[in-house]
């Protein structure tokens, strides 16, 4: 099996083999986590672009890393830096990156669809870390990752997601991903947040909305927490106070959800605010183990569409570790 | 002298559908008569109509020139040419030009270059209010002296209920008709295409159908208590269309409009792709079906373009970004026909009727084919195939979703005032 797109765009049109495929490819990169030495030299020579036209921290430092720990040299271009303020398109930006010859553009923006936008018009692989209110791929990969890690599997779960879903690339992106193993989704929020439409955006996949935490929490494997994205919206629409009232992750209501539940959070997370310090730290959290997955994924996207690009290359980790990689579960 | 014969004329005001020739005497239709029973003279110009269908000239009631201001993305001659090719002998053009047609000097320019440059008759329509920025009424008595034939603050509705009303009162005195674009702002606010599964699944910002028939409900009952004559522009919702049916059923002098591109293209057609971004947004399904049914019915009175060019510059930019408006006249007779008449859900007569008597209607003038009558006449084939190559378009602009569809009958001549102003093949 080999990935057969230029790009990572979107989940969505990714079928089941492809997704387990990439994650398979993340797992060996998961083990040089874990190496005093973790630096490779498979992408050496390579650069990766890292265009971010949204504020972020951890998903460019993640990238960044990732691309470091292949090998590659990064070129940075952030938003406040950038010549978006005096006029430039966007195009034109990417055409003036790409100029300088990367071999592949990771790219964040803030309007939904303006990764495929640019991917349209270049040459070299995209990478989309997050557009708008669309999908965030490698989120979504990381995510899964991290599921079957803890449960050991990603197939015919039960999963809830809570708080802002309509503005949210990582509910769609977890849903078009873990929706095609069979997981069935309960979204919970604030009616605002979570409109009937929701139902239907992923065809074959079982999604309910629920407007109350206790019923969304009953018999759950998984619970993803989302951040209140308050600059998303232009007036936010609940007061602080209602949102906790309604809409908290305490450890009571945790209580609901199966005892092997596990707590997914993107980052970075409002402490007391969508979820409560006990829980945010507690046992069920995976939050850090995500943000170490994110690593490993983005290592294997990046090494996937870049030496896909040129010509295949020997996997890194085979060589670093040639016994463990063969096993891959799901 | 112009003698067109051997055509099957179709013209709705006389119900007629019969083999016809008609003599045009410079602006006038001389003579009208089953065909080989004109006797022309000798030096007259004949254009041999053999299969093809002759109609009264094309009315659009609502295009964007762009002209003055934003001659980049088209002026007034490019744009009458493209509504040539399309088969329109006269185009009503929306005020919200820089600066906007809200004073008869502003009206009297885009006259004078349509006379200059114009390939068919431009019809303005003036702002209703100063700058179209919804405080004062704009000088619509000084701007029906020069020419216009309607009001509208089209891009944006008619700011308050309370302006709205006074305009209608104003109108009504005036005898002059006044274009909805009916959009709740604040329901509408920063979307870039119709709430629903779609706009769910992609991200977007969505509008709900309910942002355009929340001021069509406004307009109707205001058209009710003013009495004035409404039109309400590029109709999209279902919701809507009932506003409209009840004001029907209560005789309110109110009319609407719909574009080819919401009876041919829903919301699920869209894929970031800033061509299929416009305003009103494509909307469902369901409003799709209810819009034909509306053609088909009556209850929609005319067929009108918005044709809204924009440079390719403003267009090929992130979907969010990119400004409201698609190309219109070269593709709304092709699109009619494969939409509303090959499909059998509207008759050729009535088709013609939406692109004629209809709008005329809207506007209180006349449009049909007999003597005396203006020289104005669309002829258009129901067969010949074609292919809409938008790079080919004499538009100054290129951003139409059709670029590309092949297409089965389309116009083949436009005369305006005795003159063949367009001719394909």
């Amino acid at each position: 099996m080999t990935y057969r797109f230029r790009d990572l765009l979107a989940l969505e049109p990714l079928t089941a083999d492809e997704l387990s495929f990439l994650l398979d490819q993340s797992k060996p990169f998961q083990e040089i986590q874990r190496h005093p030495l973790k630096k490779l030299a498979t992408l050496r020579g390579k650069t990766v672009a890292l265009a971010f036209f949204e504020n972020s921290t951890r998903t460019r430092i993640s990238f960044g890393t990732a691309a470091s720990r292949l090998g590659a040299d990064t070129m940075n271009l952030q938003a406040e830096a950038s010549s978006i303020k005096k006029g430039e398109t966007l195009l034109d930006t990417a055409f003036n990156l790409n100029a300088m010859k990367p071999d592949c553009l990771v790219m964040r923006h803030s309007a939904s669809g303006a990764t495929d936008y640019v991917a349209r018009h270049l040459d070299i692989p995209v990478v989309n870390a997050g557009d708008g209110t669309h999908e965030h791929p490698s989120q979504g990969l990381l995510d899964a990752l991290t599921i079957r890690d803890r449960l050991g599997t990603i197939k015919n779960l039960n999963v809830t997601i809570l708080g802002d879903i309509l503005h949210s690339r990582v509910a769609r992106s977890n849903i078009h991903l873990l929706g095609k193993f069979g997981c069935r989704f309960t979204l919970c929020g604030p009616s605002i947040w979570v409109p009937p439409e929701l139902e239907k955006i992923a065809p074959g996949t079982e999604i309910r909305c629920v407007y109350g935490m206790e019923e969304a929490l009953e018999d759950t494997h998984v619970i993803m927490m989302l951040r209140v994205q308050t600059e998303r919206l232009n007036d936010p629409p609940l007061s602080a106070n209602d949102y906790i009232l309604l809409y908290q992750l305490n450890a009571e209501r945790l209580r609901r959800a199966n005892c092997d539940a596990i707590v997914l959070h993107p980052g970075p997370i409002n402490r007391g605010i969508e979820i409560t310090p006990d829980v945010a730290d507690g046992p069920q959290s995976c939050v850090l183990e995500q943000v170490t997955n994110g690593v490993a994924v983005r290592m294997a996207i990046l090494y996937l569409l870049i030496s896909g690009a040129s010509e295949s290359g020997t996997h890194p980790a085979l060589e670093a570790k040639p016994k463990e990689s063969a096993n891959a579960s799901d | 002298m112009l003698l067109i014969k051997n055509g099957r004329v179709i013209d709705p005001a006389s119900k007629t559908d019969a083999a016809i020739d008609v003599l045009l005497d410079g602006e006038k239709i001389k003579e009208v008569a089953p065909v080989g029973k004109i006797a022309a003279p000798q030096d007259v110009e004949v254009f041999d109509a053999t299969g093809l269908i002759v109609a009264p000239g094309f009315i659009d009631l609502h295009a964007h020139l762009r002209e003055p201001g934003q001659e980049s993305s088209e002026t007034i001659e490019t744009g009458t040419r493209a509504a040539a090719r399309g088969g329109f002998t006269a185009v009503c053009c929306m005020p919200n030009t820089k600066p906007v047609n809200d004073n008869a000097s502003v009206t009297r320019f885009i006259l004078d270059r349509a006379k200059t440059t114009g390939s068919v008759r431009v019809w303005p329509i003036g702002a209703a209010s100063m700058g179209s920025k919804g405080e004062a009424i704009a000088e619509i008595a000084g701007m029906k002296e020069a020419g216009i034939v309607a009001v509208s603050d089209d891009g944006k509705p008619i700011a308050t209920a309370k302006l709205a009303r006074q305009v209608m009162e104003y109108c009504r005195s005036l005898d002059l008709t006044v274009i909805e674009h009916a959009e709740d702002v604040s329901l509408a606010c920063g979307a870039v295409m119709r709430e629903g599964v779609t706009s769910t699944r992609l991200g977007l910002r969505g509008m709900p159908a309910a942002a355009e028939s929340v001021c069509v409900a406004r307009d109707v009952q205001l058209a009710e208590l003013t009495g004035a004559r409404l039109h309400i522009a590029h109709l999209s919702a279902r919701a809507s269309l009932e506003q409209v049916r009840w004001a029907k059923s209560r005789k309110l002098r109110v009319s609407c409009e719909v574009t080819p591109h919401h009876f041919t293209l829903i919301d699920e057609d869209v894929a970031y792709d800033s061509h299929f971004k416009m305003n009103p947004p494509l909307a469902s399904r369901e409003d799709r079906k209810a819009l034909i049914e509306g053609l088909a019915d009556g209850t929609i009175d005319a067929i009108a373009t918005d044709h809204a060019p924009h440079e390719p510059a403003l267009k090929d930019v992130e979907f969010d970004r990119a400004p409201f408006g698609i190309l219109g006249f070269e593709t709304a007779l092709a699109l009619a026909l494969e939409q509303l008449v090959a499909t059998g859900r509207v008759s050729l007569m009535r088709m013609v009727e939406l692109f004629t008597t209809g709008p005329a209607r809207v506007l209180g003038v006349e449009r049909k084919i007999a003597t005396g009558q203006v020289a104005d006449l669309t002829i258009f084939s129901l067969d010949q195939t074609w292919t809409y190559n938008v790079k080919e378009s004499v538009s100054k602009s290129r951003n139409s979703p059709f670029d590309g569809r092949r297409f089965k009958g389309g116009p083949v001549a436009t005369i305006v005032a005795g003159r063949i102003v367009e001719r394909r093949g």
